[in-house]
């Protein structure tokens, strides 16, 4: 009998939101166990037990607890290999080595320079700063180097990877979706390729119902 | 008879000596083919049509083109899973994403501050940069917190997956390098019981001496 899978995290938490995402795209059953943020349950010791650095998400999967949302998508979407959609083209070595390859463009090129954006518009408003907007300009910078690789790549293909939609895809959803609602989205909506692969894997059912429980600092 | 893979990219890259350590481990057979980053090289058409950001390193074998250090590595231990080190990325599942779970940890966690320290204290001074004193102090404060984690975890587990030498510390290496060999900040590592001790085994392997020497002869007339 398989145990039910358990993420530690919160709805409106990027890093939940990516590793829930994926565990709808393969249809796989979990039980999302709510961390209270606001009392730092996660940077007390039963949670550090789990997760050393102190951070969401933790997947359990009967004795198995890890860290770190990318190796958690990367588990699920290889235990689940034959179920739901195929996120890591296990059939095809070349398209899974460029899944790898755009999984990877996503967490050192991507992330470093969306991150502190998104930080500086959701975050810092909580902890009674404003936004910096050096830390704002600089970082849309470098994230615009970044989406020029992106638009020319996506104007000869329809996904990352190739023409089929994959986990490198997916791990852009979450922070793209919060970076979206601050002043600075242009900078995907005046590409063309970039806002129409956006507009795509934005609108998969997977990521809409996760999506629907990502409201940070609205009413 | 398999031909050698390629890596393009100087040996001094920290990102290519990543993938170098790798194929060492693996016994893969490589020919590196350097590229003269002050002349422009990793800029130029042909090189961007393997890696169109311009950086190193760029992997080729028979049958694809690769770039991002650690996918390379990645592909290489799921691609050649023979071998040498079998189980460098693990040989079973839940091996394996306790290893993948310590790798993200370098790339997210380590690599940043170390990385942004390698830089301004070995880079910039012989780039004729000038160093930005509260970077360095910001990503010290950040890495010191990072090994603080790292500390009690190899005071549990003789490597960071656990009893064996893995990928997730072998990622580790080139910064690491950099930082006890090239700044005087080492003390960072080595000062910290476990992490300085952890750091003793997995930079005496026979595979990081090798990438050292390579690195060495770079420098020599």
């Amino acid at each position: 009998m398989t145990t039910l899978i358990k993420l530690y995290g919160a709805p409106v938490s990027t890093c939940t939101a990516r590793v829930m995402t994926c565990l709808h795209e393969k249809a796989v059953d979990f039980a999302l166990v709510p961390v209270d943020l606001f009392s730092c349950e996660h940077k007390q010791p039963p949670f550090l037990a789990k997760n050393p650095f102190g951070q969401i998400p933790v997947l359990e999967d009967g004795d198995l607890t890890l860290f770190e949302s990318r190796a958690m998508t990367a588990y699920v979407a290889e235990k689940f290999k034959e179920a739901g959609t195929d996120l890591i083209r296990h059939h095809d070595l070349k398209e899974a080595a460029l899944v790898k390859v755009w999984i990877e463009v996503e967490s050192q090129q991507f992330h470093p320079a969306i991150a502190p954006i998104v930080y500086e518009y959701f975050v810092a408003p909580i902890q009674g700063k404003s936004p910096d907007q050096g830390v704002i300009d600089a970082n849309l910078e470098k994230l615009s180097k970044v989406l020029d690789v992106y638009e020319a790549k996506l104007s000869s293909a329809k996904y990352l990877a190739g023409d089929f939609y994959s986990l490198a895809d997916l791990h852009h959803l979450p922070y793209t979706y919060y970076f979206m609602k601050t002043p600075c989205a242009s900078i995907i909506s005046e590409r063309a390729h970039v806002k129409a692969w956006w507009e795509d894997i934005s609108s998969r059912p997977a990521f809409k119902k996760v999506s629907e429980g990502m409201n940070f600092g609205e009413k | 008879m398999a031909t050698p893979v390629k890596v393009y990219g100087p040996p001094l890259s920290t990102a290519v000596c990543r993938v170098v350590a790798c194929l060492l481990e693996k016994d893969v057979e490589f020919q590196l083919i350097s590229l003269n980053m002050a002349k422009g090289d990793h800029k130029k058409p042909d090189f961007l049509k393997i890696q169109p950001f311009g950086q190193v390193p760029a992997f080729q074998d028979e049958k694809i083109s690769l770039f991002e250090s650690r996918a390379i590595c990645r592909y290489v231990c799921e691609n050649y899973p023979e071998k040498g080190n079998k189980g460098l990325f693990g040989t079973n599942p839940l091996a394996k994403a306790s290893i993948d779970q310590w790798l993200e940890a370098e790339g997210q966690s380590f690599n940043p501050p170390s990385s942004a320290l390698v830089f301004q204290l070995a880079l910039a001074p012989r780039m004729n940069i000038k160093q930005d004193e509260g970077v360095i102090k910001q990503n010290e404060e950040k890495l010191a917190k990072v090994l603080d984690v790292y500390e009690k975890r190899l005071g549990e587990s003789r490597f960071l997956a656990g009893d064996e030498f893995s990928l997730a510390d072998l990622s580790h290496l080139p910064n690491a390098h950099y930082l006890v060999n090239a700044t005087d900040r080492g003390e960072i590592l080595t000062s910290r019981d476990n992490v300085g001790r952890w750091w003793g085994e997995i930079s005496n392997r026979d595979s990081w001496k090798k990438v050292v020497d390579m690195q060495k002869q770079q420098h020599s007339p």
